[in-house]
C-alpha cells in the first residue's frame, strides 16, 4: 500500500518535471514577446527588422546592421568550417585508421567543451594581431585586426566540433554496402565518395551546416570580444562589425536608464530566437528526409 | 590518362582531407598552448587564495578566489537543480512513455530545440523573469538561469544512453515486481551510470564555463558570496573585465584566469572519462 502511494507520489514528479520542460520553450518564446511589447507598439515590425537608425535616446530602433553582421560573422564562419569539417570527416570515415579516429575523438571534445571566453581570449592574443599584421594587408586593406574576419573565424574553430560530430555520425550510418557494390563496378575511392557516399549524404551535410549556422548565429563573448563592436555596416570583412547577441552583451548594464531600450533589447533576444529555432527546424527536417531516404 | 587524372584527383583530395586534420589539430594545440604560455607565468599562488582587494582591476594586489569559488558554486548549484529535474525526465521518456514513440520523439525534439537556443537567450530571459520577481542580481539567479541552459544537454546526454537499454532488463525488473520508479532509480540508473556520470561531468563543464547567461544574471562582487541571495562573481566574467582593463598587469592577470579556467575544464574532461571508466563495471552486458 505504501509502495503504491510511493509509485505515485514519485511519477506525477516525474511528470511534472516533463510538464516543466515542455512548457519551457513557449514561456521562453512568450517571455520575451511580452517583455519587447513595448517596443513593438512604438515602432512597426518592418522598421525593427530593415531600418539602419539606431538612436536609442530618441526611442529609434533599426537592427538591420546588426542583423546584417550577424548574417556577415555566421556565413563566413560556415564558410571556413564547413569544408574542413566535410574533408575531416571523409578521411577519418574512409581512409584513416580505426586507431587514428579514437585519438581524433577527444581532442574534438576538448575543442567541444573550451569555454567561449578562453577563444574570445586566444582571439585577441593570436587572430587580431594576424588579421591585422598578416591577413588585411595581403588585401591591401588597412584594419586594426578586430574585425568581421577575426570574429568568423574564431567562430569557425568553435563550431567545428558541432558540425564534426553530426557528420561523423551521418558517415557512419551510410550503409557498407553501397560504397562497396559501387567499388566492385570498378569505380575508385574517390569516385565512390564522391558520387555515392556525398549524393547519400547531402542532405545529412546540409542538416549539419544549418545546426553549425544556428550554433554560430547566437555565440556571444568570444565573437564580442574579437569583432569591433561597431554599430555600422562592414564595408569589406576587415572591418568591425556589431552582431545581434553582442549588442545584447554590451549593453545590459545601461539598458535600465533608458525607456524602451530594456524592451528593444528583449526583441534582439526574440529575434535570436526565432531565427536560431528556424534553423533548428529547417535542419531536423532535411535530418527526418535524409532518414526516410537512407535506408535502401 | 584518363586514370592518371582520376589518380591526381585523388591524390589531391587526400592531400587536402590530411591538411584539414592537421589543421584542426594544430588549432587545438595552438589553442591551449597560447592560453598556457601566455597565462602560466603570471599565474600565482597569491591569484588563487586571496579575492580581489580594492583597486584590483587598477592593478592593486589580490587574487581572483571570489571568481574561482563563485564560478564553482554557480556550476554545482546549476548542475544539481538540472539533475534534480533532468534524470526523472530522462528516465521517463525511456520507462513510462517508452510505449509511445511518436510522443518521446516529439520531446527529444523538443530538446534539441531548447539545446540550440543561444546563452545569450536564456541570460535575457533569466533576467526578465528576475526583475518580474523581484529578484536582485545574485548567485540564485544565475544558478537558475544556467540550469535551465544545460538541462536540455543534460537530458539528451543521458537520454542517448538509456534508450540503448535492452527492453529485457524492464520487462525484467517489472516482473520481479518492482514499479517504474524503482526499476528507474534502482536498476536503470546501475546500469547506466557511467552514461549519467559523463551528462553530468560535461553539463558541469558548460555551467562553470558559460558567460552570457551569468553577464545578466549573478552580478559581480569581490567578495565570496556567503548566501544564494547575494551576486557572485564568476571566472568567465572576471576573465572578461581583466582583459577589458588598459593596464598590462592587470591584463597578464586575465590570461592567469584563462589558464585556470582551462586547467578546470581539462580537468573535468579528464575526470569524466576516468570515472566513466570505473562505473562502467555495474553495466550488466
Amino acid at each position: 500500500m505504501i509502495l503504491l502511494r510511493q509509485e505515485k507520489i514519485t511519477s506525477a514528479f516525474m511528470y511534472l518535471f516533463l510538464g516543466i520542460i515542455i512548457l519551457l520553450p513557449f514561456i521562453l518564446i512568450l517571455g520575451l514577446v511580452v517583455k519587447s511589447g513595448s517596443v513593438l507598439q512604438d515602432n512597426s515590425l518592418s522598421e525593427l527588422l530593415f531600418s539602419a537608425e539606431w538612436k536609442p535616446f530618441q526611442g529609434k530602433f533599426g537592427f538591420s546592421t546588426f542583423i546584417y553582421s550577424s548574417i556577415l560573422v555566421t556565413l563566413l564562419a560556415a564558410l571556413m568550417a564547413v569544408p574542413l569539417c566535410i574533408l575531416t570527416a571523409i578521411y577519418l570515415t574512409y581512409y584513416a585508421k580505426r586507431s587514428y579516429l579514437n585519438i581524433i575523438q577527444p581532442v574534438i571534445d576538448i575543442l567541444a567543451g573550451i569555454p567561449s571566453i578562453i577563444y574570445g581570449v586566444w582571439g585577441i592574443l593570436i587572430v587580431v594581431p594576424l588579421t591585422s599584421k598578416y591577413v588585411a594587408p595581403f588585401f591591401g586593406i588597412e584594419s586594426t585586426g578586430y574585425s568581421v574576419f577575426a570574429g568568423a573565424v574564431v567562430l569557425a574553430i568553435m563550431i567545428i566540433p558541432f558540425i564534426l560530430n553530426i557528420l561523423l555520425e551521418i558517415f557512419k550510418s551510410i550503409s557498407k554496402e553501397l560504397p562497396e557494390a559501387s567499388i566492385a563496378l570498378g569505380a575508385t575511392k574517390w569516385q565512390t565518395i564522391k558520387f555515392v557516399v556525398m549524393r547519400k549524404a547531402l542532405a545529412g551535410i546540409i542538416s549539419s551546416v544549418v545546426f553549425g549556422l544556428s550554433r554560430a548565429f547566437g555565440e556571444t563573448i568570444a565573437v564580442l570580444m574579437v569583432v569591433g563592436n561597431v554599430a555600422q555596416i562592414p564595408k569589406d570583412i576587415f572591418q568591425p562589425g556589431y552582431p545581434l547577441p553582442a549588442l545584447i552583451a554590451n549593453n545590459f548594464g545601461e539598458m535600465l536608464s533608458i525607456p524602451g531600450y530594456e524592451s528593444a533589447l528583449m526583441f534582439a533576444a526574440l529575434i535570436l530566437l526565432v531565427i536560431v529555432m528556424i534553423f533548428n527546424l529547417a535542419a531536423k527536417w532535411l535530418i527526418a528526409r535524409y532518414e526516410s531516404k537512407v535506408t535502401i | 590518362m584518363r586514370k592518371k587524372l582520376q589518380r591526381t584527383e585523388e591524390l589531391f583530395f587526400l592531400l587536402l582531407m590530411k591538411l584539414s586534420v592537421a589543421i584542426i589539430l594544430c588549432v587545438v594545440c595552438v589553442i591551449v598552448f597560447t592560453v598556457f604560455y601566455k597565462g602560466l607565468p603570471s599565474l600565482s599562488w597569491e591569484m588563487l587564495t586571496q579575492t580581489s582587494r580594492g583597486g584590483y582591476y587598477f592593478g592593486k594586489g589580490g587574487g581572483v578566489l571570489n571568481a574561482i569559488v563563485g564560478s564553482l558554486y554557480l556550476a554545482f548549484g546549476a548542475t544539481l537543480l538540472a539533475l534534480i529535474i533532468g534524470l526523472p525526465v530522462a528516465m521517463l521518456l525511456n520507462i513510462h512513455l517508452k510505449k509511445y514513440k511518436r510522443l518521446v520523439n516529439s520531446i527529444r525534439f523538443l530538446l534539441d530545440v531548447l539545446w540550440g537556443i543561444p546563452s545569450i537567450v536564456y541570460g535575457a530571459f533569466g533576467f526578465s523573469i528576475m526583475v518580474l520577481i523581484g529578484l536582485k542580481t545574485s548567485l540564485l539567479a544565475g544558478i537558475i538561469t544556467v540550469a535551465m541552459l544545460i538541462l536540455p544537454i543534460m537530458i539528451r546526454a543521458m537520454d542517448e544512453v538509456l534508450k540503448e537499454v535492452p527492453a529485457g532488463l524492464l520487462q525484467a525488473s517489472l516482473s520481479l515486481g518492482s514499479n517504474k520508479p524503482q526499476t528507474a532509480f534502482m536498476v536503470y540508473m546501475r546500469q547506466c551510470s557511467s552514461a549519467i556520470i559523463t551528462a553530468i561531468m560535461v553539463s558541469f563543464g558548460r555551467a562553470i564555463g558559460d558567460t552570457a547567461a551569468v553577464l545578466f544574471t549573478t552580478g559581480y562582487t569581490d567578495n565570496v558570496p556567503t548566501s544564494l541571495l547575494q551576486p557572485s562573481a564568476t571566472l568567465p566574467l572576471s576573465i572578461f573585465f581583466q582583459l577589458s582593463s588598459p593596464i598590462p598587469e592587470v591584463q597578464s592577470r586575465a590570461y592567469a584566469s584563462a589558464t585556470i579556467l582551462t586547467i578546470l575544464i581539462l580537468a573535468i574532461s579528464v575526470l569524466s572519462r576516468m570515472l566513466s571508466n570505473k562505473y562502467n563495471k555495474n553495466k550488466i552486458s
